[in-house]
């Protein structure tokens, strides 16, 4: 047994071990951590097939920033976990309904692909083997996808201006800081000096 | 059997050994770096720092650490237990692992991969969680607020550091830290790059929550944030972990911007100093800036800092990559 094939069953194994127990946990928080642990090791599963660059994205992406988010939602939110399981058994069905769905799609695919040969089996085209995988990625995309690339980026930039519109609201009497004008005040109209009278005040 | 030891356990030793090797002298530097710091900010403020233990008091890091070692654990009765002991051990390990792409010489890198800057960057955001996760499983309000001014500033200036990176990138023409190192021999990225470099050092100061960016460890209204509820050895690996970002940190500034091994002129008397000496030289020159700005600086406020990450530095970078790009294509000087 190789290194590699060795490290392929330890990711996968630790991958769906985590996965169960971001549903199977009892703690919220105890779920975002263990949905951070099977990222890792999908990131690992990547670094194994030599797409360094896809992992090194996913960890970036989904454990740096999406994850934290989640975390600060789950924090915040104080869920009663003994509560939450109390309707568990209500949504089982509709539960069971989208995981069989699921597992026929996955055996769909996974049947086309044994069946149909190589064409399928390797649709990505083929590419130059000096050229590491960011290059390639990177020509792919700006070069044979580029509209769509450009198409993902305005829907993106929506999305954003969307959630900023939505959090945005007028409040009325709020004192902001204007760090140029308190830069540019001067001395005549900041300091004033003044006789004081000893019991008469200003 | 021979085949299985020289295929496979063989290597592994070596890769441990070579690990070891950067590990270990990593740790002394990081227990003298705690004491160039009190000598330093010592000398800043005319106080002579620590002179008790050993000549000049060279052995107070040890004493200090032995200190912390014997000292007793204590665990919170509110507090999530595992959780809470993982904390320290994700932020210490973090630490240390993005060393395994730093180049220190030419050739003399443990995994010379070709998405160094991103893996670096990688760990650098997930530093975040080693203190979020204290400061939810110490269950204490100061804990808490720490660990969400915290991750709110790390997640803020990591923006600013991608950007800052992608100009990197895009004058270098490589995500592989040694060849973003030799794509400097001519030039350091610090000169054509000035603005950047500066926007760097003062990120880097926020991603290790290091003076003025301290917030998340507030003596004055956290108590000292995240880290509240922490003693002896849990507490020793906080402590660690941040120095040793901060040696990381200084490593990444080092190779990006100041051309990591490279003499500053390839010209006779400094080409007899070898790589790896420049390398910490310049190292320690960042090291040294940290420093100073503890020592100088008073602490930000909180909605200070937001503003200077997202109103300043974020638009600031984000316009240095469009002038950088714009510049290299239209003389046609991109790295092919």
């Amino acid at each position: 047994m190789t290194i590699s094939l060795f490290l392929f069953y330890i990711l996968a194994f630790v991958a769906t071990a985590a996965a169960v127990m971001v549903v199977a946990a009892r703690n919220p928080v105890h779920s975002v951590l263990f949905l951070i642990l099977a990222f890792f090791n999908a990131a690992g599963l990547f670094v194994l097939i030599g797409a360094e660059f896809l992992a090194m994205v996913l960890v970036v992406v989904y454990v740096g920033a999406v994850a934290v988010l989640f975390m600060f939602v789950v924090m915040m939110l104080d869920i009663s976990s003994v509560r939450m399981r109390g309707g568990a058994l209500q949504y089982l069905p509709i539960g069971l309904l989208v995981g069989i769905i699921l597992l026929v799609e996955l055996v769909l695919v996974g049947g086309t692909w044994t069946l149909a040969g190589s064409e399928i089996a390797s649709p990505s085209p083929p590419l130059d083997s000096g050229v590491t995988n960011t290059e390639a990625l990177g020509r792919l995309l700006y070069t044979d996808y580029f509209y769509a690339f450009q198409a993902a980026g305005v829907i993106l930039l929506v999305a954003i201006i969307g959630a900023i519109t939505l959090t945005l609201r007028e409040r009325g009497a709020i004192r902001r800081q204007d760090i140029s004008m308190q830069v540019h005040r001067s001395r005549a109209e900041a300091v004033q000096l003044r006789k004081v009278k000893p019991r008469a005040g200003i | 059997m021979a085949e299985i030891w020289s295929g496979t356990l063989w290597p592994v030793l070596v890769i441990v050994f070579y690990i070891l090797l950067i590990a270990v002298p990593l740790m002394l530097a990081m227990a003298y770096l705690t004491y160039a710091e009190r000598k330093i900010i010592g000398g800043m403020q005319l106080r002579q720092g620590p002179m008790t233990v050993g000549p000049y008091g060279l052995l107070q890091p040890l004493a200090d650490g032995a200190k912390l070692f014997f000292k007793e654990t204590v665990i919170p009765t509110g507090s999530n237990k595992i959780v809470f002991v993982l904390a320290p051990m994700v932020t210490f390990v973090l630490a240390l692992i993005g060393w395994a792409v730093i180049p220190f010489g030419y050739g003399l890198v443990l995994a010379d991969i070709n998405v160094g800057v991103l893996y670096l960057f990688a760990i650098s955001s997930l530093g975040v969680y080693g203190i979020i996760m204290a400061g939810w499983a110490s269950n204490s309000r100061y804990a808490f607020l720490g660990a969400l001014r915290s991750s709110a500033q790390m997640v803020s200036y990591e923006i600013a550091i991608g950007l800052i990176i992608i100009n990197v990138l895009i004058t270098a023409g490589s995500l592989n830290l040694s060849e973003i190192v030799l794509a400097q021999s001519g030039l350091w990225y610090a000169i054509p790059h000035f603005p950047m470099f500066m926007i760097f050092i003062v990120s880097i100061l926020a991603e290790t929550n290091r003076h003025p960016f301290d917030l998340p460890e507030d003596e004055a209204t956290l108590v000292t944030g995240y880290n509240v509820e922490y003693s002896s050895m849990t507490f020793a690996l906080f402590f660690l972990g941040e120095y040793m970002n901060m040696i990381l940190m200084s490593a990444i500034a080092v190779i990006l911007f100041l051309g990591g091994w490279l003499p500053p002129f390839a010209i006779f008397p400094f080409t007899l100093i070898p790589g790896p000496i420049w390398f910490i030289l310049k190292i320690c020159l960042v090291l040294f800036v940290f420093i100073w700005a503890r020592a100088t600086l008073p602490r930000y406020r909180y909605d200070q800092l937001m503003r200077l990450g997202w109103k300043v530095f974020l638009p600031l970078s984000l316009a240095w990559v469009v002038l950088t790009s714009g510049f290299l294509v239209y003389f046609d000087m991109l790295p092919r």
